[in-house]
């Protein structure tokens, strides 16, 4: 009862969340609405046992991106009036996506429907024997350790391929070498000198 | 009908529940108080340190030699019922709810710490997770205040404090994986658990995840030498700048303090033993010093709480690249490097793994 | 490239541990602290508090109107309209000053030829309405009558430097 409750609260509120995100006027309550939109779906999953999943989407996409995702947000200077003129223009093109994903969710939803429950009343049961971290790390590391590895490393790719392009050494750049000031010692800095005093005349 | 008599015609669930409720209402209780009289501490501290007294007027009630222990509370009335200023072109919405977003994290990672071996409100698998989850958000207030208030000053202490806790977070969450590796749970009071016996601290074997550790919630909690984000020689007061009353002591004082408590917590939970007492292994069982209890836990932070003053009062703020670099290029290399020391250690069956 | 040395330094935290060692040293030293309503630090007959303008012995006031302190003043505290008196003399018709503007450097009192601007060593004063910060004439007079024993000690012990 308490849980159907609460899974029809944290739907109504995804729901108003996400469209908060689109339609929020301003581009730091869309985000502060995505931040919501992740919290209500966290709580969802926790509703469904997965509280792995639900705490790792908190971790990540609120703790960091969405806070680098603020952080680039809230420096920008839009222009909304001039952003919503292409909006008659490229409606249809977003309809037409958005019923392709509506049909593509409906085709899961309805045709997989025996899959999909199958699927869905696996989970619970494991995670109510072994702990929800435990059973995910266990597939994680034996069943699909290649894969994650992979996917670990294709991640690491686009780290480092994202610091070569953004990171390039402007010629005349100046910058300070911090490590540099921090190994400093007295020796480098101080230098004693003896001065012969003045004789009185 | 009495109230006991109500009570016992619960079912069993309510009554469940009631007691939770307490219990939370409680805990929630403690922390606050323990806020207000960490305002004090910190100015007594610093004013030892510096060669002064400190606050030494406000009695609790009027009560005799209790001179400064109510000057909290006089705090606590003075900015309730100083006038809250919003600042014109600031967005209000988000102004006035930054201080709340601010006060969530700080009060509910509460909920997983093992206060003693039976007393943890929530005893979840995924507690350690969940302290992560929940420290992360602590930056919301922060950047939100800062943007929400429409002023350069607010905006760039929000940037740096965006920054800065992003940066340590993940030297944070390095030293959590050395922790996680040695007792190999994500449960809080197991990892406690696990710390058990002579030698058996976390801290032993993990000396330099502690110290990242301590020092990052330094950081993380925006406390000096890393108070960059309010930075008052450069930037007036940073996120802060406009908040003024109730809203000041929402955003600024609770949650920052609530997180020091925290932050003091965690260390003594995660690398000294929580609740377990210095002397366990060494006295034998028997001995009424090596109980567990809550009051040891208490001593660790009590300790660790002095230790956040200490810095304050010692070290000279950091310069903002240098935060950066100490977060990213020393801190978090020095974690990797030292949970790959501890795998070697876990693969030979060095230290605690040897059984 | 820093040496060896200074890296295991840096690590093991050997500077800032003396840092922390020597302020917990001094935490624990006897304390500079007065306890200032109670305790007084001492105080010098010089000191250049509240103002206030002087009498003669016969009730006169000392101040000839001459506005040398207003010109030397150097904050554009002093404002001084002047009159012929009843008998004749030149006085004051108006002589304020605005403590909220005053720095107390002292240069009203060197000016004055005849001490009748005087700063007294009353340091603890206070205004609770806007406009109390104007010292008006009367307001001078009276802190100088009030005071004058206290004062004429003060001037009498700086003289001699004088």
């Amino acid at each position: 009862m308490l849980i159907n409750i609460l899974f029809y609260v944290f739907s109504a509120t995804l729901i108003g969340a996400a469209l908060g995100v689109v339609l929020a006027r301003n581009s730091v309550h869309s985000a502060m609405f995505l931040v919501l939109a992740f919290f209500t779906s966290s709580g969802l999953w926790l509703l469904m046992g997965a509280e792995f999943l639900a705490i790792v989407l908190v971790l990540v996409y609120v703790g960091a991106v969405m806070v680098l995702f603020l952080f680039v947000v809230m420096m920008l200077d839009i222009n909304t009036a001039q952003m919503r003129e292409g909006f008659t223009r490229y409606a249809p093109l977003g309809l037409v996506i958005a019923l392709i994903m509506i049909a593509e969710i409906a085709y899961v939803v309805y045709y997989r429907h025996l899959d999909l429950n199958a699927e869905l009343l696996v989970a619970p049961t494991t995670a109510v024997a072994v702990s929800n971290t435990k059973s995910l790390g266990a597939v994680l590391y034996t069943q699909y350790a290649y894969p994650f590895q992979l996917a670990a490393v294709l991640l690491l790719i686009a780290i480092v391929a994202a610091i070569t392009l953004t990171m390039r050494a402007r010629p005349n750049l100046k910058k300070q070498d911090i490590s540099a000031q921090v190994a400093v010692g007295k020796a480098d800095r101080l230098q004693i000198v003896q001065v012969a005093s003045e004789k009185r005349p | 009908m009495s109230l006991l008599g109500l009570y016992n015609s619960l079912a069993v669930s309510e009554q469940v529940a009631l007691i939770k409720t307490v219990q939370i209402i409680g805990v929630l209780l403690a922390v606050v108080i323990c806020v207000a009289f960490m305002t004090l501490a910190e100015r007594k501290v610093i004013g030892w340190i510096q060669g002064r007294i400190g606050p030494n007027r406000v009695t609790l009630f009027g009560i005799p030699f209790t001179e400064g222990l109510g000057q909290p509370f006089a705090d606590v009335v003075k900015l309730l019922f100083k006038e809250i200023i919003l600042p014109a072109n600031a967005d209000k919405v988000l102004f006035l709810l930054a201080p709340m977003i601010a006060l969530v994290p700080a009060f509910a990672t509460w909920a997983v710490v093992p206060f003693s071996p039976e007393f943890v409100l929530a005893d979840i698998d995924a507690g350690l997770l969940y302290v992560l989850a929940l420290t992360s958000l602590g930056v919301y207030g922060i950047i939100l205040a800062g943007w929400a208030t429409n002023s350069k000053y607010a905006l760039l202490g929000a940037l740096r404090s965006a920054a800065q806790i992003v940066a340590y977070e993940i030297a944070m969450g390095f030293a959590l994986v050395g922790v996680l590796m040695a007792s190999g749970s994500l449960n809080l009071s197991d990892i406690v658990r696990s710390q058990a016996g002579a030698l058996g601290w976390n801290v032993v074997w993990l000396a330099p995840l502690a110290v990242i550790y301590f020092i990052s919630g330094v950081a993380e909690t925006n406390r000096a030498p890393f108070d960059v984000a309010e930075g008052e020689s450069e930037i007036v007061a940073g996120f802060h700048v406009e908040y003024s009353g109730a809203t000041f002591a929402t955003l600024f004082a609770l949650p920052e303090y609530a997180n020091m408590i925290l932050i003091a917590t965690l260390t003594s939970v995660m690398f000294f033993g929580g609740w377990l007492s210095p002397f366990d292994g060494y006295l034998g069982a028997g001995s009424l010093l090596s109980q567990p209890s809550f009051l040891w836990l208490a001593i660790k932070i009590v300790f660790f709480l002095f230790c956040f003053l200490w810095f304050r009062a010692t070290f000279p703020r950091y310069r903002y690249d240098q935060i950066m670099r100490l977060g990213w290029k020393v801190f978090i290399p020095l974690t990797l490097i030292w949970i790959f020391v501890e795998g070697l250690m876990v693969y030979w069956h060095i230290g605690p793994w040897h059984r | 490239m820093p040496s060896v040395k200074s890296i295991t330094k840096t690590l093991l935290l050997t500077e800032l541990l003396q840092g922390l060692a020597l302020t917990f040293k001094t935490m624990w030293k006897p304390k500079f602290t007065v306890y200032y309503p109670e305790e007084k630090t001492p105080q010098s007959f010089r000191y250049r508090g509240l103002h206030a303008l002087r009498r003669y012995a016969n009730g006169e006031e000392r101040c000839i109107a001459c506005k040398l302190c207003e010109a030397v003043c150097p904050a554009l505290a002093i404002t001084i309209e002047s009159d012929v008196s009843d008998d004749g003399t030149r006085r004051t018709t108006r002589y304020d000053i605005d403590l909220f503007k005053c720095i107390y450097c002292g240069f009203c009192e060197e000016a004055c030829p005849v001490d009748a601007i005087v700063e007294t060593r009353i340091h603890e004063y206070h205004m609770e309405n806007r406009g109390e910060n104007i010292m008006t004439k009367d307001k001078l007079l009276a802190v100088g009558d009030r005071y004058e024993g206290m004062i004429a000690a003060d001037k009498a012990q700086d003289a001699a430097y004088r």
